[in-house]
């Protein structure tokens, strides 16, 4: 069962390491859809009254836009790094839970599959192709998404599709911690963790903590299409607002769910290529799990054209205004870090400071709608459409493109090309700029967002063009990134253990690292084992074969056969088929089961 | 190496974006014409500024240190400095005084536009309905859709709620946005200072014609605000019998117009916008398409083309039937 090529060794591979290229892959062809629904909603409204797409098939757009960059590329794009990085930078030879692991990948790409789906599967509920795909928007503002308003299977696919999600992202969460929390090496120290786990961890706690709120509130929402039952129905005397609560509970720290990952790569990109510790490391470490714990305090930030009244504006306004401080204090320690090195212009560190140059503008902009009263006019306009995209785009994807360049040598035992990485960062740059900058002016000007056509008078017409002229640039600058991933399968230059005199424990193993990563388990004397210090000389690499045979286990079906379980469960709530919930139910409990007595050590 | 200039790319679309400018930009939030979107206005300019002076700053040091820092041959291996605990202390307070600056105006603006009017305001009750508005008058017995007429200088209290889901109510040049949320009352209120026409639309997501559910408020001088709401106090016009518009009015009444729609001592529906001084609006179907001839005609005939999911359904009125029903709809001014 331990073959290592082949299909089979995919589907039941429990290895950190090649989970983690299934959720690249899988994340990156994610990525490509969500591109391609921007790219026709940039289609559309290139100019006023455009009409390459209808209402329906825009909001329907937009909506798996947002979902799909947020649940299917971004997220698990991150989760590639927690799985192939995570265990490498700490000393171990897996996760804590390699079967969990696998588990959370199979439902993770089931769950992407079964939401994409509903682009195709109009015919089964009788109606059309491309016609019940979720249209309530990313949000799913209730009462709109109530049976009433939205009476087809569109609302039934999001849901659904979210709760799968929130399994897969549930059980990696509490995997990833457990992983960090007791499999360290010896010596590695809480405050000697690179800062890109450090990051990983607080994330998982963002998400074991915030993901079980939209659980709820999606249960709620189940409740009230499946059963009738009136969570959110004004007429019954319950609110929508409840959604809306709910949903930015959870909302907000999924923000940082985002964008921490990208500040641990950063974090870990600038010091290698500056040649200088990370300025500030126990700052910029508290500062972010400030940022975790005063993510959960702002939501309502969200609500400010609600109406809740002038106190609790006030005080979602100060508690917005004071997480920027923590965020402040990571890019002035970042600006430190490059401060007085000797800076190497990779393609990893051009994006790093990408990251922070666009990052920067994304946050300013955050301060403007901090203000309730300023929000007042941007909400809900292109102006917040362009705060978003500054701070995933230029934040978030800036800083996994800086990790995807520094680490893929280390997974692929393949360095990608640094010219083709430069036109990708360049052409990455402008055409984001040219994207969404204009977008910030759009709103000022008037226009509201998720609308799938403008009047020609709103005079915002020139700017849409330029901000989908952007947009293609962008697309452009992704097959220029796909071509060099492609070409470098074959004609990459071979990578060294360590191609950039990497600080941390990865890069004293080889590319890419053998199934039990280290031959000899590294002990740690130093945050920066591999780097010289003041006290400490660097940490020899651990020898080229182990002095003993490392004991690997095999893989496992039982994991990909629990997960199957999931969507087939929803495909019985979308479809009202009883027998279909049963078998699922069976299919997932099989498989549990299976699990449970299996002897993992094949 | 190509050396980094990550500060020219940004100022290419800041260019285009000027140059790109042009023309009256009817929903602007930065044109206020009332006292609510002027506080505002004035707001927004002044944290504007500290961003910009903020951007100015870091992107200047970040730019610095990546061209005074590049790697060249012969330069000795940095120092390897870990951190410093007075710098720490200083960018932690700096950007927390600048905060500062920006809280009390804010605070002092959310207070001072909290959505209260002297009693004396005129009051109006707005209605989002998918996808259309509703308006009422209480203490001027008025009712009207999506055209709101107000009085220039003259406090309004803004009470808004949903008949169905979630909309905004949003005149941009007269103050921020507002939820109609089902089930709850909201207010704003403000003063319009300039006569004018000002557009608007919903700002929350509503469903399939969200992009549809425009709106037009006519800031009007006192004296045409008080024409306007004697025309709507006023019955319905009656049509001349033998006349075009009668026959108009009874192909009305005998249609299923009727359900949806009231034109006062014709019908009570209510599902509809009123249509009882229909004659006297500017457009039609939530500000889409002027209200003229051709565009009722294709509108009646079948509204969901004209506007995706709109709850109106095709109406069978055709021919010398259907000229009759526009002309009696005009005639009610």
């Amino acid at each position: 069962m331990t073959g290592s090529r082949g299909l089979r060794s995919w589907l039941t591979t429990t290895d950190h390491k090649r989970i983690g290229l299934l959720y690249f892959y899988t994340a990156f062809a994610f990525f490509l859809v969500g591109g391609l629904e921007a790219l026709l909603i940039r289609a559309q409204l290139a100019r006023p009254n455009g009409t390459v797409v209808g209402a329906e098939t825009y909001n329907q757009l937009f909506t798996m836009h947002g979902t799909t960059m947020v649940f299917l590329a971004l997220m698990p794009l991150s989760a590639a790094f927690f799985n192939y990085i995570v265990p490498l930078q700490i000393g171990a030879r897996d996760v804590a839970f390699p079967r969990l692991n696998a588990f959370s990948y199979w439902v993770f790409l089931l769950g992407g599959l079964f939401l994409n789906a509903s682009w195709i599967a109009g015919p089964v509920f009788r109606a059309g192709v491309l016609n019940v795909a979720p249209d309530a928007g990313w949000f799913g503002y209730a009462n709109l998404t109530e049976r009433q308003y939205s009476p087809g299977p569109n609302v039934d696919f999001w849901m659904l599709g979210l709760q799968i999600l929130g399994v897969s992202s549930l059980a990696a969460g509490f995997n990833f911690i457990v992983t960090i929390l007791n499999l360290r090496a010896p010596g590695m120290k809480m405050m000697r963790l690179p800062t890109f786990t450090w990051m990983t961890l607080v994330t998982q706690f963002l998400v074991i903590t915030a993901f079980p709120v939209i659980t709820v509130a999606l249960v709620f929402l189940m409740f009230d299409r499946f059963f009738g039952a009136h969570f959110y129905v004004p007429q019954a005397g319950a609110t929508p607002l409840l959604w809306q609560h709910l949903f930015w509970l959870f909302g907000h720290p999924e923000v940082y769910i985002l964008i921490l990952p990208a500040m641990g790569i950063v974090s870990e990109v600038l010091p290698t290529f500056s040649r200088k510790p990370l300025f500030g490391y126990t700052v910029v470490v508290y500062s972010g799990v400030l940022i975790g714990f005063m993510g959960w305090g702002v939501w309502s930030h969200h609500m400010f054209s609600v109406g809740l009244g002038p106190i609790a504006d006030s005080v979602f306004s100060a508690t917005t205004m004071l997480i920027a401080v923590p965020t402040g204090v990571k890019i002035f320690n970042w600006i430190a870090t490059l401060w007085g090195g000797t800076i190497r212009g990779t393609t990893a560190l051009h994006f790093a400071v990408g990251f922070i140059a666009m990052f920067i503008i994304g946050g300013l902009s955050g301060v403007t709608h901090a203000s309730p009263p300023a929000d007042l006019q941007q909400t809900d306009t292109y102006y917040v459409v362009a705060h978003i995209h500054y701070v995933l785009f230029g934040g978030t994807i800036f800083g996994l493109f800086a990790g995807i360049y520094y680490w893929w040598p280390k997974m692929t035992g393949r360095l990608l090309s640094e010219a083709l990485g430069k036109l990708h960062f360049w052409l990455t740059f402008i055409g984001m700029n040219l994207a969404f900058f204009p977008m910030h002016l759009i709103g000022l000007l008037g226009m509201p967002r998720r609308i799938y056509t403008y009047a020609p008078d709103l005079g915002v017409s020139s700017l849409n063009l330029v901000s989908t002229i952007g947009a293609l640039l962008i697309g452009v600058a992704t097959l220029v990134f796909v071509v060099n991933l492609w070409r470098t399968r074959s004609h990459g230059a071979p990578a060294p253990n360590d191609p950039w005199g990497g600080a941390t424990l990865e890069w004293a193993i080889p590319s890419p690292p053998p199934p039990y990563n280290f031959s000899v388990i590294p002990t740690v004397a130093s945050r920066l084992p591999r780097w010289k210090t003041e006290h400490h000389d660097p940490m020899p690499d651990p020898p080229a074969a182990p002095p003993a045979p490392v004991h690997v286990p095999g893989g496992s079906w039982w994991p990909p056969v629990a997960a199957l379980g999931l969507p087939v469960l929803a495909l019985a709530l979308l479809t009202h088929h009883l027998w279909l919930a049963f078998l699922g139910v069976a299919i997932m409990l099989y498989g549990i089961y299976r699990w449970a007595f299996e002897p993992f050590e094949i | 190496m190509p050396r980094f200039r990550p500060w020219l790319s940004p100022l290419l679309p800041l260019a285009l974006a000027v140059v790109a400018c042009g023309g009256p930009f009817p929903q602007s939030t930065l044109r206020p014409r009332s006292d609510f979107a002027g506080a505002v206005d004035q707001l927004f300019t002044s944290i504007f500024w500290w961003a910009i002076i903020v951007f100015v700053v870091v992107e200047g040091l970040l730019c610095y240190a990546v061209i005074r820092y590049r790697h060249r041959e012969g330069r000795p291996a940095p120092r390897p400095v870990h951190g410093h605990t007075a710098l720490e202390i200083a960018w932690t307070l700096a950007p927390a005084v600048i905060l500062v600056f920006i809280a009390v105006p804010t605070m002092r603006t959310i207070f001072a536009t909290a959505g209260e009017a002297p009693p004396t305001a005129l009051k109006v009750e707005v209605i989002g309905h998918q996808w259309w508005w509703e308006y009422r008058y209480p203490d001027l017995r008025i009712v009207t859709a999506n055209e709101l007429s107000l009085p220039v200088g003259r406090p309004v209290q803004v009470s808004i709620t949903s008949a169905d889901v979630i909309h905004s109510f949003w005149a941009p040049a007269l103050g921020g946005k507002r939820d109609a949320t089902p089930g709850y009352v909201t207010r704003i209120a403000f003063r319009p200072d300039s006569v004018g026409v000002y557009s608007g639309q919903c700002a929350e997501f509503c469903g399939a014609s969200h992009a549809n559910m425009r709106l037009r408020v006519l800031v009007l001088r006192d004296s045409a605000f008080q024409a306007w709401v004697r025309r709507q106090q006023a019955p319905a016009a009656a049509p001349p019998r033998g006349s075009l518009e009668a026959r108009g009015r009874d192909v009305f009444a005998k249609s299923a117009c009727i359900g949806c729609h009231t034109i006062d001592g014709v019908s009570k529906g209510i599902i509809g916008p009123t249509l009882s001084h229909v004659g006297g609006r500017a457009t039609i179907a939530a500000g889409l398409f002027p209200n003229d001839s051709p565009h009722l005609a294709r509108w009646i005939a079948n509204a969901p083309s004209l506007k995706p999911g709109a709850l109106m359904m095709q109406m069978p009125v055709a021919g010398a039937d259907l000229t009759a029903v526009i002309a009696y709809l005009q005639s009610l001014k």
